[in-house]
């Protein structure tokens, strides 16, 4: 008990990481209503991107803001394949994924994986997230506000706002059209290629810039690092949709409720793992708990449906 | 304000499925001309009217509208020109969207998408005003997600919606045909008033004749990818089903037309 006690703020830290990936998932699984694997390579490749650059003496939030950029790419190049070549979008996504991951050892020097120097202080104390810090702000060798829970609570904070106000601008709206209904759109003069491409854009820069931070927290960056990411961010987007669904309904609220989807999952893997389960089994685990959760509103519908009004729409 | 010049469609080229939907199609429209079409099933209404608005490319053959050549032009760029309303309640609007906000959508048809607000407090005002025209009470729920409306309801919504910035062209493909006969009279209804307070120039497509001869003023007929009857003016006025049908025999030299007409 006292072991899973000591792990939470962790947990927590984590999945507040985690759940900035997850937010970019909801955008393109709930908004624009398109499963993108493009995430479990463009997470890593965030974290590759910061790793080298901010190792070669970069400033921090430059390395940052490359690791935003080349998620974008790696979003733009997905969006293109669906949009410009005709592929299906879980295809493009796929294929963008295996390409990133020859992509990704090459930024990383051919290495499979790339550690920070945290073990010098001056490194750790540039950075904005370390687990050091977990342990540190508490027994003061770090500030208080150095707790990864504030820090990446504010970045969430401050990304969430942002969000909420773009999905409230014209561009957003016609984004948000374009998952909704696409005919409807193309009727109303968007582009819903253009919307699409730039949904998927959006989503892989916060994707990435979830794995700069990962990449910081854990002081190195490894080649698999984002494997499965599509499951957790599904799954912290599932989480949040069930408990939190039907109390928050403002968008920015939804928004939040992905997060703590994600916290919530890392909250329940650190339980699982102080009963004593094997950590290898965390990722079949993972993708049991997805499953039942995409499988539990399926066959409400199906088998338990209430009399539903005509022109209702589950997807609200 | 349309000329649909020579327009050949053929789906599945090449296949056993292979469909010529459209064949020489030529229709000319007046400004403010209220057209309805009728035909049997499979006649290439639906087929014309989304050739017009460019759903995908024609064969051959020219589509200006307003004067301007559009045959080029993908979907959405001609959305610009066009208002649509389509025979299924579900396909005019984005159901998780609010009805305001399917109406600041249309609001900006045509327009560059930017970084503005998606609505504005005046617009909101003036929503509920324009909503007052369908008389559906969709004034008061201007924030209700529109998946929660009815198949009416949703259908009117998508005829304000189309019409909110006037259209050159105002297409209407069975836009009535999935509601029950009261709420279709009601849509109907707006329809007219809309049309006619704007002077639209209107294609609409409809599986009832007598709705064909009551609506618009000028009404033609489609058969095998073209036009087969066109009537206008006084002619029209005084038209009846039954001259209808046997315009329909005439020019299709078949008398199993009747039934097919009648009950497609
Ligand atoms: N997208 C399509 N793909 C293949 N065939 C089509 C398509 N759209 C229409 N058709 C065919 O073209 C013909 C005309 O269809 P349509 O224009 O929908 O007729 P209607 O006059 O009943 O609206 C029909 O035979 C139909 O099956
Ligand atoms: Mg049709």
């Amino acid at each position: 008990m006292t072991g899973f006690l000591s792990a939470l703020p962790g947990a927590v830290s984590q999945g507040l990481i985690w759940g900035i990936m997850a937010i970019g998932v909801y955008i393109t699984y709930k908004i624009l209503d398109i499963a993108d694997l493009t995430v479990d390579g463009s997470f890593c490749t965030g974290g590759a991107v910061f790793v080298m650059l901010f190792g070669s003496g970069a400033n921090l939030w430059l390395a940052l803001l490359a690791a935003l950029l080349a998620g974008m790419l790696a979003g733009l190049v997905t969006g293109l394949l669906h949009t410009v070549c005709g592929i299906p979008a879980i295809l493009a996504g796929i294929l963008t994924q295996l390409g990133l991951y020859s992509v990704n050892m090459a930024i990383m020097d051919f290495k499979a994986s790339v550690a920070l120097s945290i073990t010098n202080g001056e490194t750790l104390n540039k950075l904005l997230v370390s687990l050091r810090f977990v342990k540190g702000a508490l027994d003061g060798s770090f500030p208080f506000w150095r707790h990864p829970i504030i820090v990446v609570g504010l970045f969430t904070a401050v990304l969430i706002g942002v969000l909420y106000w773009f999905f409230g601008t014209e561009l957003g709206a016609a984004l948000r059209a374009t998952g909704s209904n696409q005919n409807m759109a193309r009727a109303q003069g968007i582009n819903t290629d253009r919307t699409k491409v730039l949904g998927l854009v959006i989503s892989n820069g916060l994707v990435a810039l979830s794995g700069a931070l990962l990449c910081q927290y854990n002081g190195a960056n490894e080649i698999n690092v984002g494997r499965g990411a599509i499951v957790i961010g599904l799954a912290a987007v599932i989480i949040g949709e069930v408990l939190l669904g039907k109390v928050f309904r403002n968008f920015a609220l939804k928004l939040l409720t992905v997060s703590i989807g994600a916290i919530i999952y890392y909250i329940v893997l650190q339980v699982v793992l102080a009963l004593g389960l094997n950590p290898n089994y965390l990722k079949f685990l993972s993708a049991l708990v997805v499953a039942v959760f995409l499988t539990i509103p399926y066959w409400k519908g199906k088998y338990f449906a209430k009399p539903v009004k005509r022109g209702g729409d589950a997807n609200a | 304000m349309l000329e649909i010049k020579n327009v050949y469609k053929t789906f599945n080229a090449g296949t056993v499925n292979e469909k010529t939907a459209l064949q020489n199609l030529c229709l000319h429209l007046n400004p403010g001309e209220f057209c309805t079409v009728i035909g049997g099933n499979g006649a290439g209404k639906s087929t014309m009217l989304n050739a017009v608005a460019g759903v995908w490319p024609v064969d051959e053959g020219q589509i200006i509208i307003g004067g301007e050549d559009v045959t080029k032009l993908p979907e959405y760029k001609r959305a610009a020109y066009l208002g649509r309303v389509f025979q299924d309640p579900m396909m005019g609007t984005a159901p998780t969207m609010q009805i305001e906000e399917n109406l600041a959508l249309a609001a900006r048809r045509g327009k560059s998408r930017t970084l503005r607000a998606s609505i504005t407090r005046a617009e909101r005002e003036e929503y509920a005003e324009r909503l007052k025209i369908l008389d559906l009470g969709l004034e008061d729920r201007l924030t209700s997600k529109v998946g929660l409306l009815s198949g009416g309801q949703r259908q009117a919504l998508t005829l304000l919606m189309a019409t909110l910035k006037q259209p050159k062209l105002l297409l209407l493909d069975e836009h009535t045909a999935a509601l029950d006969p009261k709420t279709a009279a009601k849509v109907l209804d707006a329809t007219d008033r809309i049309v006619e307070k704007d002077r639209l120039t209107t294609l609409m497509i409809t599986h009832n004749m007598r709705d064909a001869i009551a609506h618009g003023d000028r009404l033609i007929m489609m058969y095998n990818g073209h036009i087969v009857v066109d009537v206008s003016g006084e002619e029209k006025k005084r038209l009846t089903v039954e001259q209808l049908l046997a315009l329909f025999s005439q020019a299709s030299g078949s008398d199993e037309a009747d039934d097919k007409l009648l009950l497609s």
